[in-house]
């Protein structure tokens, strides 16, 4: 059969292409360029090499102290969230009614926190943990307990994951209720009839059939807390002191705070690199997962 | 092992209020005894899974109670009732090998861990499943996993019961035969009582002992293969059973006689008083009506077409309104348009509204 040449579907590809030039490949290019150099005022850049890639990877120095302390910082509250959250949200999502009308009800409870832009998110814990004027802080510190998330790094972290547990453990437990929900009845059923208790239950059926929504629930959460930023500016903006200053806030202080745009190039690139490798090992991790079980047999 | 009652069982999905004839299962009372196998056989939502599951426990019935062995289990979980299940698609549990598969209903329930590897290896052996018993149970095939699912519900020795919910649905045609005679035999050698439900006559007929043919919720016949072949009770099992199934024809009769399309026809039997305004139809297997030259003294009949089976040839012919199929006989010339139906009168059956009529002889 001979093959139609036709060279008019690259006028098909060609808007796509701009696109994509102009909104990814132009901007991170000239994150590139700006990595490489040194700003001063008025649009004064001199060359710098991989200067700046050195010092971020060097603790001992202002910009790699930094970087480093954040980076751990991050890795510490991702690995908290992920800890409390997805087990909370298969609890969640096993208690949740299987059928009638009380299904309805429960997903919209539990979509509402999932609809609230972060920045409204940040300012109702803000005020919400207030001592004076918040119900939460004003209750706790009439209880006796000295909760100031302004002035003690404990309170701020312990409200910025409780922030972060209230604001996306919803979506945890919705996939894992999607994942429990395609379980067909009758595994319920042979479970009974073998005895299972409800335990074994769990474990024989329910956690594997909900292997697969995990994976992309752990991915989704880590990838979104570890490039936080709005919530815990808003709260505690990074502080007290450092103690919650992330990456991104890092990012934003030296970019836009010191206006050192060749150091932040070189960080954000860092930190783009660091978020594409994790996805890459997840993505490896899934479909290795996913090839395990090859040709799922359809049950209806 | 036991034996199981079932008193004036009913079931409506729609609660027990729900009007009579919307009943999945409309009430039945019998009897399976310790050891028999058992098949359920009716079409597509005739009821059959339904009562299968009201014995599991799976479905509380509406009405009516289920015994084992005298005791009344209705209020029982199915984890307390002892009874084992398979059902239409492979259940397996994913993270285990297929040994721990098989072990789990066992392991469950407590039993001595050397037990559960004897019983384990025996059902495997079975089963021919002892070369997968260390793989993961996820990997193997379709069939494969149903048989594990079959191993799981033969493991257990004290069941009362072991139902299988069409067990075979899955499975290529060549395996089912094979599976299928397997049951059997495992049927043999472990005494379980089993009930098997399926549409499939074949399935049930070379299955059980005791066939139990259900139809819009009734149990309308229960009896050997043979029994429903050649006298079917109702007309549905006439027709349900055999292929192609039976002829049934409106007649009237009187005494020894069928009158069809004006015609009469000798009856074995004789009938004396049928119910005053039932509907009357006279039921003949194709394989007991054979077809001749047309002569004078037969009913005559105009073919239609000729299917052959390979083992038979079966002619359907018309008469008046009414279809039949005949057999031929072997070596039969059939000619062009008109045939004679010869009937053999010994399994000419009536039947009134649906039943068979028994006659006098």
């Amino acid at each position: 059969m001979d093959k139609t040449i036709n060279q008019k579907a690259w006028f098909l590809v060609l808007p796509v292409f701009a696109v994509v030039a102009f909104s990814a490949i132009l901007p991170l290019m000239t994150v590139v360029n700006y990595s490489m150099q040194d700003t001063f005022g008025n649009n004064q850049f001199f060359w710098n090499g991989v200067g700046w890639f050195k010092e971020l990877l060097d603790p001992s120095t202002d910009l790699g102290g930094r970087f480093l302390a954040s980076l751990g910082r991050n890795l510490l509250f991702s690995a908290i969230i992920l800890s409390i959250e997805v087990p909370l949200g298969i609890v969640v999502a096993l208690s949740m009614p299987r059928e009638g009308w009380s299904v309805a009800v429960c997903l919209v409870i539990l979509a509402l926190p999932l609809l609230i832009p972060w920045n409204v998110v940040g300012t109702i814990w803000q005020i919400f943990g207030r001592p004076d004027i918040g119900l939460l802080g004003y209750t706790l510190n009439s209880l006796g307990f000295d909760y100031n998330y302004v002035s003690n790094e404990f309170d701020a972290w312990a409200t910025v994951i409780v922030m972060d547990v209230w604001h996306w453990t919803s979506l945890v437990a919705l996939l894992c209720y999607a994942g429990l929900k395609s379980i067909p009845d009758a595994y319920y059923q042979a479970a009974q009839i073998d005895g299972a208790s409800r335990w074994a239950v769990f474990k024989a059926i329910q956690l594997p059939k909900m292997n697969r929504v995990l994976l992309i629930a752990v991915l989704l959460r880590f990838m979104d807390s570890f490039m936080i930023y709005t919530e815990p500016f808003v709260v505690t903006g990074g502080g007290p002191g450092n103690s919650t200053t992330f990456v991104s806030i890092e990012l934003v202080k030296i970019a836009l705070g010191q206006f050192d745009l060749g150091k932040a190039a070189a960080l954000s690139l860092v930190y783009n690199l660091i978020i594409l490798i994790v996805c890459w090992v997840f993505y490896t991790v899934m479909t290795n997962a996913g090839a395990e079980c090859p040709a799922k047999q359809g049950g209806a | 092992m036991a034996r199981i009652d079932l008193v004036d069982l009913a079931h409506s999905y729609g609660g027990n209020d729900a009007a009579p004839e919307s009943f999945a299962l409309k009430p039945v009372t019998m009897t399976w005894r310790q050891g028999g196998a058992y098949a359920l056989l009716g079409p597509s939502g005739c009821g059959k899974t339904t009562l299968l599951n009201l014995i599991s426990g799976i479905v509380t019935p509406s009405r009516g109670k289920i015994l084992f062995d005298g005791a009344d289990i209705t209020p029982l979980s199915t984890q307390k009732r002892n009874i084992a299940q398979v059902f239409q698609f492979p259940v397996i549990y994913d993270t285990m090998t297929v040994g721990q598969n098989l072990a789990f209903p066992l392991q469950n329930r407590g039993v001595p861990k050397a037990e559960v590897e004897a019983r384990v290896r025996q059902i495997a052996d079975l089963l021919d499943l002892t070369f997968y018993l260390d793989r993961k149970a996820t990997r193997l095939t379709a069939d494969a996993k149903q048989k594990i699912s079959l191993g799981r519900g033969l493991v257990r020795s004290d069941v009362a019961a072991v139902l299988f919910d069409e067990p075979l649905t899955v499975i290529d045609p060549e395996l089912k035969w094979q599976l299928r005679s397997k049951l059997k035999a495992l049927h043999r050698e472990l005494d379980l009582t089993m009930i098997y439900v399926t549409h499939d006559q074949t399935e049930a007929l070379t299955f059980a002992d005791t066939v139990v043919v259900m139809h819009d919720g009734r149990v309308v016949q229960s009896g050997t293969p043979a029994e429903l072949f050649d006298k079917p009770a109702h007309t549905f099992v006439g027709y349900f059973i055999g292929s192609p199934g039976m002829n049934i024809v409106p007649a009237v009769v009187s005494g020894h006689e069928a009158r069809i399309d004006g015609h009469i026809i000798g009856l074995h039997r004789n009938y004396g008083v049928l119910p005053a305004g039932a509907k009357i139809e006279v039921g003949v297997r194709p394989e007991f009506v054979n077809i001749a030259a047309p002569a004078s003294g037969l009913l005559s009949a105009t073919i239609e077409r000729i299917d052959d089976l390979g083992r038979a040839r079966f002619a359907r012919v018309r008469v008046g309104d009414a279809k039949f199929a005949a057999r031929v006989p072997p070596g039969f010339s059939v000619p062009d348009n008109m045939v004679g139906l010869v009937f053999d009168p010994a399994h000419v059956h009536v039947y009134a509204d649906s039943r068979l009529v028994e006659g006098v002889a």
